[in-house]
């Protein structure tokens, strides 16, 4: 937790974030180079799905994330009630688009996928139709930051929203489940091994990993425009008091 | 003890003040009644007069007319305390936020939740509900609209503040109730007819009904205490 409690230092943050930053994002490029090169060319069509497979690459690591970037909202919402962590609710905040994002990402390609597999783009399937009331869920966040001015409670309000979420999502997942099923199960991770060929295995890993790089680097470039922005608030009205003093001084002398 | 003797009095006297508040400030409880019937009136004249698919899909549009009524007036909940002073009272109260909480969500329950669950057999008759879906419509209504109050109520604590509250309520609270909603209508709909027996999803209803009061609790009175 040393390390946590460093960060707590926004100007450390800052110079840390900046140092990484180039590295993770180089590397998320390199590993989409070799991730889409054996995606494209090395890994095979499918017998039954043709070059369709070939959105699972991206379909499936975006659904990973949308569901990594929610958890690590969760956490950092635990980071802004319990520890009063400075940096959490500003992590929290640059995640939630980015996580909205690869929601989308995931329904889109899953309706390309879905017309040419399913026939249809859009069936009301238990998976399909939870990761849309995620995708409602980020959105409610979203709306819930911009409508509270003040960041500090913006922040707190938007913990405790992140954490009934958070409480609520495997509750949908289970109802949704119950309610109506056609995507197929998980074949990934799974007890036994995955059902997935190594030649389709290995792009999809490694494209998990640029993606999940990818994530974090924009995660990162968005926690310190945050910051930023908060820097510029704090100094605008710093130097709006400062002028009003002056004018007062004025007005007096 | 005392303690017990003194909350016990400051809780009912809450529920007291809300349901006074809710029979004579005019609002509350038979707005959502006259909203919940103009959407069931609105229906058919989307749908068509067509009884026989009326009275097939009528748990249904029982139980999202009542999901609507219950969450568009949500968020007045906090708001009005917040406005006129009230909520700081409660707060500076030796009664904890959450059993203050739990005071206000069950007069809005016995205002909004009691009595769109007692007209929904009515209602059904609009709708062309059988006879034999009536008690379980009312039924699942009865025992799943707690679960709107609490979770609407965590959302009404997030809004308790805002000058321009208004849809971001029902935006916040909806996807939140998806498991209400499918547990409730598929009750109604297994007393009609189809293959799982009424109590499964009933007795799931009951359970996501008594987490939710839990949960919608303790977040309203966290949020609550974010807002000073």
């Amino acid at each position: 937790m040393a390390s946590l409690i460093d960060l707590a230092n926004p100007t450390r943050f800052m110079r840390l974030s900046r140092l990484l930053l180039p590295w993770m994002a180089g590397l998320a490029a390199l590993l989409f180079l070799i991730g889409f090169y054996l995606a494209w060319f090395v890994a095979p069509a499918d017998y039954q799905q043709g070059e369709t497979i070939r959105i699972m690459f991206v379909h499936v690591p975006a659904a990973w994330l949308a569901m990594m970037l929610y958890t690590m909202m969760a956490l950092s919402a635990l980071g802004t009630l319990v520890w009063r962590h400075p940096l959490a609710d500003v992590a929290q905040k640059a995640a939630a688009p980015i996580g909205a994002c690869f929601a989308l990402i995931c329904l889109l390609t899953g309706a390309f996928w879905g017309k040419p597999m399913w026939g249809t783009y859009w069936v009301w399937d238990a998976r399909l139709t939870s990761v849309l009331v995620l995708l409602l869920i980020y959105l409610g966040i979203i709306a819930l930051w911009r409508t509270l001015d003040d960041p500090g409670r913006a922040g707190r309000a938007v913990a405790i929203l992140t954490l009934v979420g958070f409480v609520n999502v495997p509750i949908i997942k289970f109802s949704v489940d119950w309610w109506n099923t056609l995507h197929q199960p998980a074949s990934v991770f799974r007890t036994g091994g995955p059902t997935i060929h190594p030649s389709m295995l290995w792009p999809l890993l490694i494209l998990a990993i640029a993606f999940t790089l990818l994530a974090l680097s924009l995660h990162l470039v968005a926690m310190r425009a945050e910051i930023m922005r908060r820097r510029v608030r704090t100094l605008t009205i710093l130097e709006a008091e400062r002028l009003d003093r002056l004018a007062l001084a004025g007005a007096a002398a | 003890m005392t303690h017990d003797r003194s909350w016990s009095r400051a809780f009912l006297a809450i529920v007291k003040r809300d349901l006074a508040l809710a029979a004579r400030a005019g609002g509350g409880g038979e707005l959502a009644l006259v909203f919940f019937l103009t959407i069931v009136v609105l229906v058919p004249f989307a749908l068509g007069p067509d009884l026989n698919l009326l009275s097939k899909i009528g748990p249904a549009i029982l139980w999202l007319g009542a999901l609507l009524s219950m969450l568009i007036g949500l968020d007045r909940l906090f708001q009005s305390d917040e406005e006129d002073g009230s909520l700081d009272l409660i707060r500076a109260s030796a009664l904890p936020l959450e059993l203050a909480v739990l005071a206000k969500g069950l007069a809005h329950w016995l205002t909004t939740g009691l009595p769109l669950a007692l007209a929904a057999p009515l209602l059904g008759l609009l709708v062309a509900l059988p006879a034999q879906a009536m008690l379980p419509v009312a039924g699942t209504l009865l025992v799943g609209t707690p679960a709107l109050t609490f979770v609407g109520a965590a959302g009404a604590a997030l809004a308790a503040g805002l000058r321009r509250g208004g849809l971001i309520v029902p935006v916040l609270v909806a996807p939140l109730t998806v498991p209400v909603l499918i547990f409730g209508v598929s009750a109604a709909n297994s007393a009609v007819g189809g293959t799982i027996p009424f109590l499964t999803p009933f007795l799931i209803l009951c359970a996501i009904s008594l987490a939710a009061i839990v949960v919608g609790t303790v977040a309203a009175a966290a949020a609550l205490r974010q807002g000073d």
